[in-house]
Formats: C-alpha cells, sequence, structure tokens
C-alpha cells in the first residue's frame, strides 16, 4: 500500500484512498514494452492515407529518442486485410505472419514493432493460436521452410507502434517544443481518443489499458498536457469495420457509425481526436466532409471539423516538427484550429508544396466544412 | 461438555448454533467480521415477505442467549485434526481451541461487478450493485450520486453467474427475484419512475416467487426486457447508457437511466480455499466447498468431525440456507452421539 506507479500515473493506493476508476482496471492490465530495439513493420495502406506517420514514428524514435529501430524492405503485408475479408486462407496469412517473424530474427531483434492495428490483432491471435496448438504452429513452420527455407521464430515481444509512444510519452514530454494547451486561456485541450477495434478487444491482456478503458492513447495527451474526453460511443467501431466498406452497398453503416460518434462527442467539444489505427483516421476525417455535404453539418467551431491526426502526428506535434512534414496537408478536415490553439507556427504558404518545393496543387474546395481555404477564413 | 466449533456468524452458522446449543453442547462461533448475521446484515428488506432483515437476524440469534460464544474480527490461522479425533481451531488472536466438531458455514462473497469492466461499475456515477441499492434502501435514501431521486432504473440480470466470460456457468439461483423485489421496491418509493429488468431467463423457483414476478408488471409496471447488457457509458449529465439486445423484438436499444443495478451473483467466500486446504476438504469447479453427496449427506464431509452448512456449498436462499443448517445440527448431535458410544 502506499503512492506507486500504475501506467505511468501515480496512485495514492493507501487506505484512504484506494484504487477507484479506471486506475483499478489499468492496474490488471500491465504490459511489458521494451524501449528499444525494435524491427518495424509497416502497414499496407497507411502511407497512402497518412503518408508521413511511419516516417515520423521512426525520426521520434531514432532521432529524438535515440533507439534502435530496423525496417527491412523485404517484409510485406501481414494479409490481415485479405485474411478478414475472407480472400486469404488462415494458413497463408500465417505462413506470411511467420516470414515476417524469420526476417525479424535473422536481423537479430527480438521485439517487434507493428504499425497497424490489424495487424497487432492478427500477430497475436496467431501467436496465441500457435501457443494453444502446436501442431499448427509445426506445420505452419514447415511451410515456411518448404516455401523461402526460413526458420520461424517467435519474438520475444509483440508491440504496437503506439504501445511505444506510450511507453516512452515522458521521454517525449521532456522535449517537447508545444504542450496540448490552449494558448490563449492555458487550459488542457479536449482530446478525443479512438482505439482500433483490434488493438485490445480481441486479447484485452495484450492492450495497454485493457479492451474497455484502454489508456495507451490517454496516457499520452495525459503526459502532453491535454484532457481526455470520454463521451458515450466512444467504444463504437469508428465505421471503417471491413465488410462495411469492402462492400459498396454497405457504406452506409460505415458513415452512420461515424456519425453517431460525431454526435455523441459533439457536446464535449473536442479540439482533436487521436487514433492508433490505420482506417479510423481516415474515416473520421473523411466523413466529417462527406457529412457536412450531406447534411450540412459540422462538427468543429465556426465551421469547420474536428482536426483528426494519429498518434505519430500529434506526438511530432508535440516535438515542434514542421506540420506539412508530418503530412498533415492530406487530411480533409483541416488540421490549422488546433495548431492555432498550440500555439505552433507554420507557414500557410508551404502547405501544399511537396518536400522538393514543388507545388502538389491544391484541392477542390469543400461546399459545406470550412477549410483554410475559405477567403474569409485566410 | 462436548464443543462444537462453527466458523461464520451468518445466517447459516447462528441457526445451526441455536439448535446445537438447546441440544446441550458448547457452542463456540468464529466471525471474520465485527458483525454477525454474515451478508443478510447489510440488506433492508427480504424477499418474499418483506420482512426486515434485521428482524430475520434477531429471529434467528433470539434463541442463542448467553450460551453460545460469539468471537469477532477473527481471522482462522489454523485447522488441524488431531490425533484424538478433535479439530484444533486457531486464529489470530484466539488460543487453539479443541473442537470435537466443527462446523463450516463461512457462506458466499457477491461477484466482484469491477470484473465486467464494460458495466462501468466503480468507473461511473451511477453505477450500483444491489448491495449497493439494499444500502440506500436501510438509508432510506435511494438518490443518484448527485442527490436527485432517480426518474429511470435499469436492473442488469446475471452480472457474473451463468457467464462463461468470467468463469462462472452457473446460476446463483437468488438474483431474479432480487431484482423483482428490488425494481418493486422502487416503484413504491417513485411510482412514476421507468423501471426495467433485462434479463436471459426468470428463474421464478418458489411458490411465491411467480407472484412477485407478476405483480412487479401488473401493479407496479415494471419492463422485463429479455436480453444482456452489451454495455454502459456514462453521459455528460452522469446518467447511463446502455446498449441493449431485446431478444424477443429482434432489436437492438439505446436507453438512458439514472440509476443501473447489477445484479452481482454469488461467488464462494474469499477464505473458502484456505479453509479447504488446511482441512483437506474438497471444492468443485466452481469454488464451492463439496459434501460427500449431494443428495443424501449434504452437510458431511470426508473430513471425519467437519461439517458444512449454507451458501458454502452452493448458493441458496435464505429459508434453504436455514433448513440446510439445522440439518446440519442434527447431522452433528447424531456424529457426536455415535462417538460417545
Amino acid at each position: 500500500m502506499g503512492h506507486e506507479k500504475i501506467m505511468g500515473h501515480d496512485i495514492d493506493n493507501t487506505g484512504t484512498n484506494p484504487l477507484t476508476g479506471r486506475r483499478r482496471v489499468w492496474k490488471e492490465y500491465q504490459k511489458v514494452i521494451p524501449s528499444d530495439k525494435y524491427f518495424y513493420v509497416r502497414s499496407c495502406i497507411r502511407q497512402n492515407i497518412f503518408p508521413a506517420s511511419e516516417v515520423h514514428f521512426l525520426k521520434i524514435m531514432r532521432e529524438a529518442l535515440g533507439k534502435d529501430v530496423y525496417e527491412n524492405p523485404h517484409h510485406t503485408t501481414c494479409s490481415g486485410i485479405g485474411y478478414h475479408s475472407d480472400v486469404v486462407p488462415l494458413e497463408t496469412s500465417m505462413t506470411i505472419v511467420a516470414r515476417q517473424f524469420a526476417l525479424m530474427a535473422e536481423a537479430g531483434y527480438e521485439n517487434l514493432a507493428v504499425s497497424c492495428i490489424t495487424s497487432f490483432g492478427l500477430y497475436t491471435e496467431f501467436l496465441e493460436t500457435w501457443q494453444h496448438f502446436p501442431h499448427i504452429r509445426e506445420r505452419i513452420a514447415e511451410k515456411l521452410y518448404r516455401a523461402t527455407g526460413r526458420e520461424l521464430v517467435l519474438p520475444k515481444c509483440v508491440a504496437h507502434a503506439s504501445d511505444i509512444i506510450y511507453a516512452l510519452r515522458d521521454e517525449i514530454s521532456q522535449k517537447a517544443k508545444y504542450r496540448l494547451v490552449n494558448k490563449n486561456t492555458g487550459e488542457p485541450l479536449r482530446i478525443v481518443e479512438h482505439i482500433g477495434c483490434h488493438y485490445a478487444k480481441m486479447f484485452p491482456s495484450k492492450g495497454v489499458g485493457g479492451a474497455e478503458y484502454p489508456c495507451v492513447l490517454s496516457g499520452m495527451v495525459d503526459a502532453w498536457g491535454g484532457q481526455i474526453v470520454d463521451y458515450p460511443e466512444r467504444r463504437q467501431c469508428c465505421g471503417f469495420g471491413f465488410r462495411q466498406y469492402l462492400v459498396q452497398a454497405n457504406r452506409g453503416y460505415s458513415i452512420s457509425n461515424t456519425k453517431k460518434k460525431f454526435d455523441s462527442m459533439e457536446p464535449y467539444h473536442p479540439d482533436a481526436i487521436i487514433a492508433n489505427c490505420p482506417g479510423c483516421p481516415y474515416f473520421m476525417d473523411r466523413w466529417q466532409y462527406v457529412i457536412a455535404e450531406m447534411e450540412g453539418k459540422t462538427y468543429g467551431e465556426n465551421g469547420f471539423g474536428i482536426p483528426v491526426l494519429t498518434y505519430e502526428e500529434l506526438a511530432g506535434l508535440v516535438l515542434g516538427y514542421d506540420p506539412w512534414d508530418l503530412g498533415l496537408q492530406v487530411h480533409q478536415t483541416s488540421v490549422e484550429p488546433l495548431l492555432d490553439k498550440m500555439g505552433i507556427e507554420y507557414d500557410p504558404s508551404q502547405k501544399y508544396k511537396g518536400l522538393d518545393g514543388k507545388d502538389l496543387g491544391r484541392p477542390e474546395e469543400p461546399r459545406v466544412l470550412k477549410t483554410e481555404l475559405c477567403p474569409h477564413c485566410l | 461438555m462436548k464443543n462444537i466449533v462453527i466458523i461464520g456468524a451468518g445466517v447459516a452458522g447462528l441457526s445451526a448454533a441455536s439448535i446445537l446449543k438447546e441440544k446441550g453442547y458448547d457452542v463456540t462461533i468464529i466471525e471474520k467480521k465485527a458483525y454477525d448475521g454474515g451478508n443478510v446484515a447489510s440488506w433492508d428488506r427480504l424477499f418474499p415477505d418483506s420482512r426486515r432483515a434485521s428482524r430475520l437476524i434477531d429471529d434467528v440469534k433470539r434463541p442463542l442467549g448467553d450460551g453460545v460464544t460469539i468471537h469477532y474480527d477473527q481471522s482462522i490461522t489454523s485447522l488441524v485434526k488431531m490425533k484424538d479425533g478433535r479439530i484444533g481451531v486457531k486464529t489470530d488472536s484466539l488460543e487453539t481451541i479443541h473442537a470435537d466438531a466443527l462446523l463450516v458455514a463461512s457462506g458466499f462473497s457477491l461477484f466482484d461487478a469491477h470484473l465486467k469492466e464494460e458495466y462501468g461499475y466503480g468507473i461511473y456515477d451511477n453505477v450500483y450493485t444491489q448491495a449497493d441499492l439494499e444500502s440506500m434502501f436501510n438509508a432510506g435514501k435511494v438518490l443518484t450520486r448527485s442527490g436527485d431521486a432517480p426518474r429511470r432504473i435499469g436492473f442488469v440480470h446475471c452480472v457474473g453467474s451463468r457467464d462463461e466470460k468470467v468463469g462462472n456457468r452457473y446460476c446463483s439461483k437468488v438474483c431474479c427475484v432480487t431484482a423483482v423485489k428490488q425494481a418493486s421496491e422502487i416503484k413504491q418509493l417513485y411510482p412514476d419512475a421507468q423501471v426495467y429488468c433485462f434479463y436471459m431467463d426468470l428463474r421464478m423457483f418458489e411458490l411465491p416467487y411467480e407472484d412477485m414476478y407478476f405483480n412487479a408488471q401488473k401493479l407496479y409496471g415494471v419492463r422485463f426486457i429479455r436480453g444482456r447488457l452489451c454495455e454502459a457509458a456514462e453521459k455528460m449529465d452522469k446518467s447511463v447508457v446502455l446498449k441493449v439486445e431485446d431478444t424477443l423484438a429482434g432489436q437492438t436499444m439505446n436507453l438512458s437511466v439514472d440509476m443501473l443495478v447489477l445484479m452481482a451473483g454469488m461467488r464462494p467466500a474469499s477464505d473458502t480455499t484456505r479453509i479447504a486446504t488446511m482441512l483437506g476438504l474438497h471444492c468443485g469447479k466452481e469454488g464451492f466447498l463439496t459434501p460427500v453427496d449431494t443428495f443424501s449427506r449434504g452437510n458431511e464431509t470426508e473430513v471425519d468431525g467437519v461439517f458444512l452448512a449454507g451458501t458454502c456449498t452452493g448458493p441458496k436462499t435464505i429459508p434453504q440456507t436455514i433448513a440446510d443448517a439445522r440439518s446440519a445440527a442434527i447431522c452433528i448431535d447424531e456424529y457426536l452421539k455415535k462417538r460417545k458410544k
């Protein structure tokens, strides 16, 4: 009894102030996250939709924090997207995953850092399956050897990249140039977190803080000065569910899911949303434009949307990286309201310039959703 | 005079003690809490006739008089079967008592509702258990955390019972009828409130229970919805949003309530395994103590001189617990008479 540290939060666990609320849950779901030496595997889609998030994970880890993160260009998709869409058979997916592990072992690493939530869920699912059904693991090892001549070596640790940023959040905080504080009011910014479904809903013990009240993102927000917003539809799917968007006829489910979340969070006036899944920030960003076009409804202040960021983008902003180097110009919902609140200096004229300085072209102006492109907003 | 030690001063322990005292034995009760009555002591009124729980405990205790010693705040530290057939009972602060027979009446604990994380007990302000609600009834005030009279109240049946996810597949027997009782009491207190019971199926097994269920609907307008709660979340005004599937209507629904009451099931008392290990008793897969034969020797164990009574062997209603305790007392009496011969 006494003061102790749970999930990085100082807890008064004395008899007069027993462990209560979320902290009690978090104590049950602690996870060992090595702070260094990772083999990094990318997502299939994140480089297209949030093009600088993964590269900034590597920059933050290597350059800002001095960590050893290795990436092998020969690694492939985990095939999770095909597996969950019923087009890739289970054993094929398992063999592909086994190959990733083999590449990691060949490179001399034991800890896997996973960019994608679905990949993280898939790796976890397969490791659990192999643990409980060793004959399946043996069969997959045999298939891997026959197909590639490689040996299956299991990782010592599988961490989602957000787990690692969570584990290093205090180091990031110490190097922070900006904090999640409204520079005009001095108040903490109100941040909505959204956790990818495949992060801990299948295996609560593999997620930081469990499945119901995960603290992987809220811990970052807390450490960087912001305030987490809880709202009734917090656990609701973002709408990215594979069957909802892969089948075109089902896309109405997708947008209605997302709308339900926005309607639920709106009364709390969030300043931003962060997510740790490839699809969640994409859908929550893009659907705000679609909802505005379809229904004339916007959820941010003064006709803007609520900026939606990946956790790498948010960490990058906190560390002082240029917003346009972080790829924030490809967001459909403008991020400028958040940048202004944080007091981040940026050059609007550089927004649509490529890294080589060439003009990338400007997107068409939305009809309803306000962006920095509106003449009266400039 | 033969000495009998009873572990637990709940309804079972007290009921057995009164019979044994009447038969002329020297009875000592070891109770871990500072009070007697066990779980019933924290209840307000009891089904099916709404009698006060405190009255029941008084009724059970009355015959004891001064002839039974109750040691409160005692934790059992060792239980040893001695060469002479007696059982050595040691607590953290008492000298060893040598018992000619030992009755384990250690009772049950309520399922820890925190473990159903999706329901938000201990997280959200207005999520309670049936025990919390009984405390409010006892205090004469049923109010939300902010001190307002609740207008909509939901009861969730089978929390930690018949639930493979938490490892408890068994039915706790009393939760359905407790929910019916409490839902009716809420309506007596707040006739205009809307009260919902979310159930899997209703197990109204004793004679008066079906009438209670009928009256809850007809007299009080309690709405029974067959379907399990998926999750609870808190709104800005601290009311609780429920996501429920109505499995009869085949529809999902979102419903807001001012209070959510979780009907937590019965678990073996926390020290059951420890007592079992010290004495070499058997526990079933659910963790309750198992007698030699559930049909014909429901109070006996495989250890000579050690007997069981009440909910330490599984969920029971209070009348069943009292009957079981009286039966155990008769078994002990027969055992000691045989030993004398």
